[in-house]
């Protein structure tokens, strides 16, 4: 018996956006600035961009009081465990948003130091591209985040489906036209759509779209 | 100990090399940078000297892989090697510069350690230890400083690669 | 650990091996991930994390010889000499110390630093930081870049002051060039690297008030900082890592009205100074907490080669700007800080003049920009103008082979060094005549600051221990690089 056991009727359903309501808008971050991003995501923390007003300026040091993991800057080699073990103490529900083109892809580092793209390490929901993305660009990648928290279902967690032309990835459409097969179907990959928040990335690994019922389990 | 004439530094007493910089007109200050070429044996002595004469500070401590350099200039009687440490020290009292370089056999890349001179090159070492597998003889902790503890090879050296992984883009690839 | 322990001794003190060419195995490097470590934690977590011989292990365990590096060497005593280790001036309880880890995922480490620390109680005995966590092999990425790529990869090392990296770069490409730089290009650059500086120190103001609790500040710092970011995107196009100091000059000239925003800046920063010297140098608990706190002497820092606020907060002083001046900074009117007894105290209100003395060199900048070529007219060096492109088959070409090829840089080697928010920030270039740079060594001054760190934390309270990290501005980018 669980929040999956639950049939989708009237009672429930409001339940669920109750829920899911609470977890978006009281959403803590852990404080995991690594490099430069570190920097930017301060600055959206602090006056001029205010993260206050989406319920998420306490970055709690501790992972286990954090529900989302930034994962802000290039993630060495000699990290790469570090960032695990600290994914693995956030409790459930947990998300993680990879900021920056360092951390969603090893970005102009391409090289034996840094690990290419954190979603080697740990499964990520939205990713944000810049060299550091601008805190406006953080915002809105933190906002696409709670659209999909917000309109997901609030026992699945990871993309539903990673052969459909589904959207979630913030930034430019150009990129999206490489021969990777995966956006054949032709349907159209600007933006974000409400109703299909998943977020899929070129090269994420098929996962079982099942949570892990346990910390730690590998997904 | 009387200050080390650089002159005498190398194995052939050439006099020492002024670096090319300088080149820049805007600096007005800045004096030219002597570089003196100390054998491995003469090198902890020199650096010694120049301690006692006035040099307060090691500003930097690095290595240089010449492994696939196409020609360096060297003056006479300096055996050219595959590694370098180049030590450049500072003098707050004449606002002076010198710099250090000591060739160190690839085979053979031991070269003592400076920490009893400068304990501000500890870290220094570690990482010329780390980066080009230069061990420096007598540091205190001779570990890797940047890449984890069992990381195998030495990033820097020229055979070493990039490591690059190839990435999917469409077209040609680029020098990158 | 003993056995481990053992093992890493003979590596310590004795002689190394004789074949490095081939890799050097670290010392009992698997054996130890097993091993309970201090105290007995989940050993499962320990094997992903540990660091092998780079932990500190127990006072008990250690060498003589490590802990007289740690208290005595680096006063440089007389060769010879080994200080007793119950010499040491440390009240110490008959309870077992306790090794704890800071870091690296931690929010006042200032980055991906990690301490480990020998407490007794509160009071800090050892400390021993372990950096790493974030190295990019920006050295090895320098080496396959051109120059004019160059600014890009060497902008990210300490990236709150990014122009300053830039600068040196180029400075040193410039060196080996020997190019003539025209004046406004200086000038500009001149202008763009105090202001770095400002944003920089209201930066480390900002995240030194949060460290002592004064979260306030953060927002202050912030709040002046964007002011100044809200400038480099004007002129340069990005808040952060710009990439826009390049060898030969700049990448662009200064946009229209530049002077406006400047002088705004600088009357609203300066009176901000102000409040900020009201929120902390008046304020009893701040001076409580930073008064002879993480205390430096000159020999000391001289020793460890510190550089920077930590130096001259010592009593010297140093500062490359007025020693020995690159740019046009013999031309322009400013104080050098110096403090007197090299505590936190000294540190901060270093920096906060430093803010002052900055922007009185911006408004004398603004006052004598001459005007002129931004950057040098070689053609072997700079792209042409990008209006020229569409008229001209050679500018065409000339750009094309400028930003793919590259310019070549003749062979040598040169260091050049300037003075960054952080300290003295160096550039070893050596160059074999082809586009792209053979080695690219920067001296980050923060990697060698923090050698200062078990010097100033020895004997203090742990919750000074955050106040050092603070007082010291480490940036785990230039540290690790």
């Amino acid at each position: 018996m669980g929040l999956e056991d639950l049939q989708h009727n009237f009672l429930t359903g409001r339940l669920e956006d109750l829920v899911k309501w609470a977890r978006t808008y009281s959403m803590w971050p852990a404080t995991f600035g690594l490099a430069c991003c570190a920097i930017e995501m301060m600055s959206v923390g602090a006056a001029d961009f205010d993260l206050a007003r989406f319920g998420m300026e306490v970055f709690r040091a501790s992972p286990r009081q954090a529900d989302l993991m930034i994962v802000a800057g290039r993630v060495s080699q000699k990290m790469a465990p570090v960032l695990r073990q600290v994914y693995d103490q956030m409790m459930e529900p947990k998300w993680v948003l990879s900021m920056g083109v360092c951390a969603s892809t090893g970005g102009m580092f391409n090289n034996y130091a840094i690990v290419q793209g954190v979603d080697q390490i740990v499964p990520v929901d939205v990713y944000a591209p810049g060299c550091p993305p601008t805190p406006e660009t953080l915002m809105h990648a933190i906002l696409t985040l709670h659209e999909k928290v917000r309109t997901d279902d609030i026992t699945h967690r990871g993309p539903r489906d990673t052969s459909a032309a589904a959207v979630g990835t913030l930034g430019s459409d150009e990129g999206r036209d490489t021969d990777d097969g995966q956006t054949e179907d032709g349907e159209s990959t600007s933006g974000w759509t409400p109703d299909r928040p998943d977020a899929v990335h070129l090269g994420t690994p098929k996962r079982n779209p099942v949570i892990a019922r346990s910390v730690g389990e590998p997904l | 100990m009387t200050a080390a004439d650089p002159g005498t530094v190398t194995a052939a007493a050439a006099p020492p090399v002024s670096d090319s910089g300088g080149g820049s007109s805007r600096l007005p200050g800045r004096p030219q940078q002597d570089v003196v070429f100390p054998t491995r044996d003469q090198y902890v002595g020199v650096v010694r000297g120049y301690r006692d004469s006035g040099f307060e500070m090691c500003a930097d401590l690095c290595g240089v892989d010449y492994l696939s350099h196409p020609g360096r200039r060297l003056p006479e009687g300096v055996a050219p090697e595959r590694f370098e440490v180049v030590v450049n020290l500072l003098s707050l009292s004449q606002a002076r510069r010198v710099r250090i370089r000591v060739q160190v056999p690839g085979s053979d890349a031991v070269v003592d350690s400076l920490f009893d001179v400068y304990p501000g090159t500890e870290a220094m070492e570690r990482e010329a230890y780390d980066l080009f597998g230069i061990v420096f003889a007598g540091h205190p902790d001779m570990t890797r400083i940047l890449m984890p503890e069992d990381w195998e090879g030495h990033p820097l050296r020229k055979d070493y690669g990039v490591g690059r992984v190839p990435v999917q883009f469409k077209g040609a690839p680029g020098p990158r | 650990m003993s056995d481990v322990k053992a093992t890493a001794a003979t590596d310590e003190s004795g002689a190394p091996e004789p074949h490095p060419d081939t890799v050097v195995p670290p010392p009992a490097s698997g054996a130890q991930f097993l091993q309970p470590g201090p105290g007995g934690e989940a050993r499962g977590l320990l094997a992903e994390t540990s660091e092998g011989v780079q932990e500190l292990s127990r006072r008990s365990d250690t060498e003589p010889n490590e802990l007289r590096r740690e208290v005595g060497a680096v006063l440089r005593l007389p060769e010879g000499v080994a200080i007793d280790p119950s010499d040491i001036d440390i009240e110490q309880s008959d309870d077992e110390t306790m090794i704890i880890n800071m870091g690296p995922q931690h929010p006042s480490t200032h980055g991906v630093l990690r301490l480990m620390l020998e407490l007794d109680g509160e009071t800090v005995l050892r400390t021993k930081p372990v950096v790493g966590y974030l190295h990019t092999g920006m050295e090895k990425t320098g080496e396959e870049l051109t120059y004019v790529q160059g600014s890009t990869n060497v902008t990210r090392m300490d990236y709150l002051s990014p122009l300053h990296n830039e600068l040196v770069l180029s400075l040193a490409v410039e060196a080996l060039l020997g190019v003539e730089m025209p004046p406004r290009s200086d000038w500009i650059r001149m202008l763009m690297v105090e202001l770095n500086r400002v944003s920089s120190h209201l930066m480390w103001l900002a995240t030194n008030g949060m460290d002592l609790g004064a979260t306030s500040m953060m927002i202050y710092g912030f709040r002046e900082r964007e002011m100044v970011l809200a400038f480099f995107e004007k002129t340069t196009g990005l808040r952060m890592n710009h990439n826009f100091i390049r060898p030969g000059g700049t990448a662009a000239d200064l946009p229209d009205g530049w002077e406006d925003d400047v002088t705004i800046i600088c009357d609203t920063v300066m009176d901000r100074t102000g409040e900020y010297d009201e929120l902390f140098t008046g304020q009893p608990l701040f001076r409580q907490r930073s008064e002879g706190v993480g205390t430096l002497s000159a020999e000391e820092a001289l020793a460890l080669s510190l550089t920077g606020p930590l130096l001259r907060s010592t009593g010297v002083p140093w500062d490359l700007r007025r020693s020995m001046p690159y740019l046009r900074y013999d031309e322009v009117d400013f104080d050098v800080i110096v403090g007197t007894y090299g505590d936190n105290f000294d540190r901060y209100s270093i920096r906060l003049n430093e803010v002052r003395e900055s922007i009185r060199i911006i408004r004398q900048i603004v006052e004598k920009m001459p005007a002129g070529d931004y950057r040098v007219q070689d053609k072997k060096v700079t792209p042409p103008p990008r209006g020229r492109i569409d008229e001209s088959m050679e500018a065409l070409i000339h750009h094309f082979k400028v930003f793919t090829e590259g310019f070549k840089v003749p062979e040598g080697e040169v260091y050049v060094a300037i003075e960054s928010p952080r300290g003295e920030l160096g550039c070893y270039l050596v160059a074999d005549g082809s586009p792209k740079a053979y080695r690219m060594h920067i001296r980050g001054p923060s990697f060698v600051n923090l050698q200062g760190l078990p010097v100033m934390m020895r004997g203090g309270l742990l919750a000074d221990a955050v106040a050092v990290c603070s007082t010291i501005d480490p940036v785990m980018g230039e540290v690790d690089r």
